[in-house]
């Protein structure tokens, strides 16, 4: 029987870990993520979960140990944060290219300058070109249930990826919410243990994994990911599929709508973010207002499709985005102009609660007016704008 | 003990590769794959043997090997044996072959919590004095006065300004197992050491002397001359660290002088007698610290 807890997004983290049975977890800790790791070593010595758990020297040793682990064929885990992120940044293309499905949960926190440790996504938004599925989730709920999705969707033959888990700082790694636990027979059920068949290290069947590959090879290699990431995007709507019928949640697959129907406007966010967004437009829809929310589920692989039929439905679209590549816009308004290429709409970038600000419920009404402005127009006065920035006039 | 006669026909480590001729790190890792067997996982850095092992399609490893990065082997070798361990595969061996920079340089802080945690894994660090692979660049490992890429003899600085790095000695600090340092010139003590290495438990640690005639600019038939006359000089001791005693595997007999042994060798052509001297200096300074050590034990074990 699945039990209810209330619990912070890092014990749900944890718990997922637990429940998804893996072999081998790196620890090194880092604020917000490191209750994470603290809780997996509480589940290590109390017997609850048997894997190798290693307190390592430094992230970049254990994302190097969880990819070599992996490599040797054990199901693999490890989690974290910000500037621990950026020091993996090297380690993190090994997996990808070599076809090695790990999951890591990374608390999206500000990377310095200037030091801070609350919620921003430029953290996991540079790591996007690196093969890694990136999903953002909203509530702890997410949490728990996607380390077990990730862990299905990475092992799937057509896959065989990493998965990064992006989760809000504080606001789900240290915020207590219900959570539904579901049963250990259940999950097993649902995620069989991991059969290391295209990758391992036994001398019974000797395998060079990482050789040193000249220009006649490399290329095919690049392809062969690229095509794997392609193929992911109908992986994580069928898991998505299976896991509401075996669990009761369904969360819509690569994006999640809310009230977009007969939306005149339409906002597309991710991460925690997207809560406040529902309310929202629930209480501008009372008021009349035409106003739908797009849940950006998967970064990568990016949902095109999903996103350009519903800008195709109406007048005007906003990216929200909690990073900014400097001298352009947000990541997601970047990818989203991409997808809507040459559709004649106003694309506008909301951008707000850089370096862990509180973005309020003023501050998403402001992004739907500012786009029912815009729709009215048929132009956006500026395609880029700051909320709730000092000095700065949205 | 193992002797030359034992080791097996079988070659793990094949002929084919393209290593330069004289390689001292082909003839160690040659060596040292009959001594680990057929039960072996190999970890390579991004180092020399990578690429001349092992370059896509080829292989000369007849093992399972696995390539990541550079600073990382001795993290991804641990979990490689942890993995191993979990799968019911506890017959393995896990080794980790990486060059000087990669150990004494950006190798070192996953080394050092590798050898703090006891990872059960044996590390080789091929001490060939220099970054080979990327075209000869002063490593920590590099001796004092070297001429190297990054440490040209110029018309005010002549070479390396630094003395060589003592990863030995970091390996001792860290009271691993077992830690020793071997010759290919004393091919019994290296193989005796490999040997060791296999059958103990925990982190083991090698240093091996690795002849580089390229990178040195020394004939390629020199590489054993060259091995047996850093130990013969006392700038390489064939030392062993295991139950936290220090033992010395070989006395130098004085059968070559250090003059010999720069005088060979083009990354030392630029010598003055002052840096000989100051050579010298640096090698009675580290045997002193040895003698101390050796010494020091006699009196704590009561004068055996």
């Amino acid at each position: 029987m699945s039990v209810s807890k209330v619990v912070t997004g890092n014990y749900a983290a944890a718990y997922g870990a637990l429940l998804s049975r893996i072999q081998f977890a790196a620890a090194y800790p880092i604020t917000p993520q490191t209750f994470i790791v603290e809780h997996l070593s509480e589940f290590v010595h109390d017997g609850l979960l048997d894997a190798d758990y290693v307190r390592v020297e430094s992230e970049h040793s254990a994302m190097s140990a969880v990819v070599a682990a992996e490599a040797t064929g054990v199901r693999s885990f490890t989690a974290t944060s910000s500037q621990g992120l950026a020091l993996m940044h090297e380690v993190l293309f090994l997996p990808s290219a070599l076809r090695l499905p790990i999951v890591m949960p990374v608390v999206n926190r500000t990377v310095a300058a200037p030091i801070g440790i609350w919620c921003e996504y430029n953290d996991t938004m540079p790591q996007r070109d690196s093969g890694w599925i990136q999903a953002y989730v909203e509530d702890n709920q997410e949490v728990l249930d996607m380390v077990i999705q990730a862990y299905k969707i990475a092992e799937n033959k057509d896959v065989l990826l990493p998965v990064m888990l992006s989760m809000d700082a504080f606001i789900l790694s240290h915020t207590v919410e219900p959570v539904e636990f579901p049963d250990q027979e259940a999950v097993d059920a649902f995620l069989p243990s991991y059969k290391a068949e295209h990758a391992h290290l036994w001398p019974e069947d000797p395998m060079i994994i990482g050789s040193f590959t000249p220009p006649e090879y490399i290329q095919e290699v690049r392809y062969q990911t690229d095509q794997a990431m392609k193929a992911a995007r109908e992986v994580i709507k069928r898991v998505t599929k299976d896991f509401a019928s075996a669990f009761g949640r369904n969360y819509g697959g690569l994006v999640e709508e809310y009230r977009t129907d007969d939306a005149e406007v339409v906002l597309v966010t991710l991460g925690t973010v997207t809560s406040t967004a529902r309310d929202v437009v629930d209480e501008m829809r009372d008021e009349g207002k035409k106003v739908g929310m797009v849940k950006l589920r998967y970064f990568r692989p990016y949902p095109f499709e999903e996103i350009r039929k519903v800008a195709e439905g109406v007048s005007a679209i906003g990216f929200y985005d909690r990073s900014i590549s400097y001298g352009s816009g947000g990541p997601s308004y970047i990818e989203g102009r991409h997808a809507l290429y040459g559709l004649e709409i106003p694309v506008m970038n909301f951008l707000a609660g850089l370096g862990g600000r509180d973005v309020r419920v003023p501050d998403i009404k402001l992004m739907f007016e500012k786009l029912l402005e815009a729709a009215r127009v048929g132009k956006a006065k500026k395609d880029i704008v700051w909320i709730g920035t000092r000095g700065v006039e949205p | 003990m193992i002797n030359i006669k034992d080791l097996p026909d079988e070659e793990l480590f094949t002929a084919g590769h393209t290593a330069c001729p004289g390689c001292g790190v082909a003839l160690v890792v040659r060596n040292l794959m009959k001594v680990l067997g057929k039960d072996t996982v190999v970890y390579l850095p991004a180092n020399c043997l990578l690429v001349f092992s092992a370059t896509y399609p080829l292989d000369a490893f007849k093992v399972p090997y696995l390539h990541l990065l550079f600073e990382n082997s001795a993290v991804a070798a641990g979990a490689i044996r942890r993995a191993l361990k979990r799968l019911g595969k506890e017959h393995v061996n896990v080794v980790a072959l990486a060059g000087d920079g990669g150990t004494a340089d950006i190798g070192m802080q996953a080394l050092s919590g590798a050898a703090e945690r006891n990872e059960d894994i044996i590390y080789v660090m091929v001490d060939n004095e220099a970054y080979m692979n990327t075209g000869i660049q002063r490593s920590g490992s590099t001796p004092f006065g070297a001429w190297t890429t990054t440490t040209p003899v110029g018309k005010k600085i002549m070479g390396k300004t630094e003395h060589k790095k003592d990863v030995m000695k970091i390996m001792m600090a860290h009271d691993v197992p077992y830690a020793a340092t071997a010759s290919p010139a004393f091919p019994a003590d290296m193989l005796k050491k490999f040997e060791k290495a296999k059958n103990k438990e925990g982190f083991r640690f090698l240093q091996i002397y690795t002849t580089c005639p390229t990178g040195w600019r020394a004939p390629s038939e020199k590489t054993i001359t060259l091995a047996k006359m850093a130990v013969e000089t006392g700038i390489f001791p064939l030392l062993e660290y295991e139950n936290g005693l220090l033992t010395v595997n070989y006395r130098p007999k004085g059968k070559y002088t250090l003059e010999e042994y720069l005088k060979i060798q083009g990354r030392f052509r630029h010598f003055t007698p002052e840096m000989v001297e100051e050579v010298k200096r640096w090698i009675d300074m580290r045997w002193k610290w040895i003698r101390t050590i050796e010494e020091g034990q006699k009196v704590v074990s009561g004068g055996e």
